[in-house]
């Protein structure tokens, strides 16, 4: 089982790289949910026989990741008629390569840190670490505000894999809160996209610079 | 713990959210405040001490942080009759809804007693409040909400790394992993370090995120700028000293497992530049708004300095916890009346408020006067104490720093301040009908008596209610 898991975990680190070299919009939501989808299926793999609580925080996981973030995301897009990354501040094959070097500095990094012994075989702490950083790329370098989303959601995948060390040990009752707040933040993500498009006819947040010393 | 606390400010939100008229609709919230006080009361005065549960339960602390937010919020709803009857065509369904489901979850972080669950409550809190930014719906408005909810997104992030972390500490010295304060505590000796320290950067960071700690504070200004002052003193009282509390929780598991002198230093140093930044800022600064965003900064670096400073100083830095929520609200409720008079946060066209609006300039310049930490206001005694403690632990070139930025504060503000006062009224080509009255000119009066008499004489159940908690946060299981 731990060779199909660090299969996937390398299908999510290829994904981050993808997401860093593209300029379609929708491109990166399907690779970020396509990456969610991915996510929920993991505990599946760690454990054999898992409780009815794990299933049904990876059930909802994959819910709301790979089904209504996506969809949410996509008709917020469609509202506001915009295709692509203009213009990033650093630029798309650059920043793939800054990705794919995070990546290896993680495996590299991750063989010092003191793991528990179960731990040190799958991939998990590396992919990790790399995905939080390629959510930072996305987040500090992209210009529009559905690719930074895009950036903080792919930070987000990050931090869920990190949590996959510690399956079931957080409550139920943490990972839907933990879910139910996304929601929420990618419901109002939207209107306010939707609201930005409207005051500033588009959707580039560099225009949002009134307020500085 | 009384769950009635944290249901009542949801029912009233729904109430709020199915209320059909504009005009009534804001009597909902003092009502939610009036129910929630009472509660808190007999929750935080009213009971004896219970041993707390897993999941939800008053600890001492809680308490304190309790009856702040509860305060604060029965205070700002008052206010806010008086702001909402000056915009009546506006629509304030959300405004007031979200309003009081801020009130719940900032009552859930003050109850939870496990790190997972606080971490819910504390980006429920982010949420709730990002629509009071957002408000008066001006592009301002719309850049700073944006500022706020990515920002605070990306260290509400790094806090739940940091949880996840502290988690994996136990499970890394071969303890059974719990996100429970009780186990947490109870354990703490045994913690696997390197992943305690870990978790201590990552929460110290996410969670000050959430307080406006520099360098992470640049949301703040912008925040605090654009949303309505009623909101701004739930922000600078409620919320940061929400977030505040959840370092507490993280301070308090490395104290038992035998860590201070590894966090002390960070503490100190995020204090002292949080204060240094705030200086800088504040030096010239053109916006009475943006002012008081600084000021928050520089307070939450003197609460994170005090803690650096250690056990000695924390009654001095839960006491300035609770003084400087009360003093923002006096600030933020007072500018608010300044700002619906000029119609603009710009020194250069409010200036005369003295002589314009001689209560909520009054109001102003003795918050001013408290705030920078003048006696006999109550910030004194805790500024006071805190430095005490760090020349008393043998701290004197961080208390010699601390000296010297509540200096640079001081001239900073009163530079922006006194200028703002005094003088001429200002002609502005449009004069508002902005007149002072009761609702809007009370709130603020109520809250610098109460940190005037702070100043002057601690009451007695307060001074339990504090010194529980310096108990409680020292003993070590």
């Amino acid at each position: 089982m731990i060779s199909i898991l660090n299969a996937l975990l390398v299908v999510v680190l290829a994904l981050n790289l993808f997401a860093l070299g593209t300029s379609r919009l929708v491109t990166v939501i399907k690779i970020v949910s396509l990456q969610g989808v991915l996510l929920g299926l993991m505990p599946l793999m760690i454990e054999e026989h898992l409780e009815w609580q794990a299933l049904l925080a990876a059930g909802g996981t994959i819910l709301l990741k790979g089904g209504i973030i996506p969809v949410m995301m996509l008709r917020a897009m469609r509202d506001v008629q915009i295709r692509r990354e203009m213009q990033p501040l650093i630029g798309f094959l650059p920043s793939m390569l800054l990705g794919a070097l995070a990546t290896g500095l993680a495996l590299l990094f991750s063989k010092a840190l003191p793991l528990a012994g179960e731990h040190t075989t799958p991939l998990l702490v590396p992919a990790s670490l790399a995905t939080i950083f390629v959510g930072f790329i996305l987040l500090t370098t992209r210009a529009k505000a559905i690719t930074q989303i895009m950036g903080y959601l792919v930070l987000e995948n990050g931090i869920y894999i990190f949590g996959m060390l510690l399956l079931g040990v957080i409550p139920l009752v943490v990972e839907f809160g933990v879910l139910l707040d996304l929601f929420v933040a990618i419901f109002i993500i939207c209107i306010m996209v939707n609201h930005i498009n409207k005051t500033f006819s588009s959707l580039d947040t560099r225009r949002l610079s009134e307020l500085k010393e | 713990m009384n769950l009635a606390l944290i249901i009542s400010p949801f029912a009233a939100a729904l109430v709020a959210a199915l209320l059909p008229s504009n005009r009534w609709r804001p009597w909902v919230t003092p009502l939610g405040g009036v129910v929630h006080f009472m509660l808190t009361l007999q929750a935080v005065f009213g009971m004896p001490a219970q041993p707390v549960g897993e999941w939800v339960g008053l600890d001492p602390v809680g308490k304190l942080v309790l009856l702040l937010i509860s305060t604060l919020f029965l205070v700002t709803s008052i206010s806010l009759i008086g702001y909402l009857k000056f915009h009546p065509r506006r629509e304030n369904r959300v405004f007031v809804a979200c309003l009081l489901c801020t009130l719940g979850s900032m009552t859930l972080v003050a109850g939870s007693r496990h790190l997972g669950l606080m971490w819910v409550s504390i980006e429920a809190t982010a949420l709730c409040t990002a629509p009071l930014i957002y408000f008066n719906k001006t592009t301002r408005s719309i850049e700073a909400t944006w500022k706020y909810l990515l920002i605070g997104f990306v260290g509400i992030a790094l806090a739940l790394l940091g949880t996840y972390c502290l988690a994996y500490s136990l499970l890394h010295a071969g303890l059974k992993p719990s996100l429970a304060m009780n186990d947490l505590l109870l354990d703490a000796p045994q913690l696997s370090k390197p992943w305690l320290h870990v978790a201590f950067v990552l929460m110290l960071v996410g969670y000050g995120t959430k307080m406006g700690l520099a360098p992470m504070h640049t949301w703040k200004p912008d925040a605090y700028g654009a949303a309505p002052g009623a909101v701004g003193t739930l922000l600078a009282g409620g919320v940061t000293g929400c977030a505040f509390l959840c370092i507490l929780r993280i301070y308090q598991v490395c104290c038992a497992a035998h860590e201070f002198a590894f966090i002390s230093p960070m503490l100190v140093f995020m204090g002292l530049f949080s204060m240094a930044v705030a200086g800088v800022f504040m030096v010239g600064q053109k916006d009475y708004k943006r002012m008081l965003a600084y000021s928050s900064v520089e307070h939450m670096g003197i609460l994170v300095l005090g803690l650096g400073f250690g056990p000695v100083a924390l009654f001095g830095t839960l006491l300035h916890l609770f003084n400087n929520g009360l003093t923002k609200g006096v600030l933020f409720l007072s500018a608010a009346n300044i700002n619906r008079s000029y119609g603009s946060t710009r020194i250069d066209v409010a200036h005369g408020v003295l002589r314009r609006l001689p209560v909520s300039g009054g109001i102003f310049l003795a918050g001013f006067l408290a705030i920078t930490g003048s006696p006999p206001f109550g910030p004194f005694i805790s500024e006071f104490s805190i430095l005490n403690a760090g020349f008393g632990t043998g701290r004197f070139v961080a208390g010699g720093l601390f000296l010297l930025f509540l200096l640079v504060v001081f001239i900073g503000m009163g530079s922006t301040v006194l200028p703002m006062l005094q003088g001429r009224d200002a002609e502005t080509k449009t004069p508002t009908l902005y007149r002072e009255t009761f609702w809007t000119i009370a709130p603020p009066l109520v809250l610098l008596g109460a940190v005037l008499m702070i100043g002057l004489w601690i009451p007695e159940p307060l001074h339990a209610v504090l010194q529980n908690a310096v108990d409680f946060l020292e003993v070590q299981p």
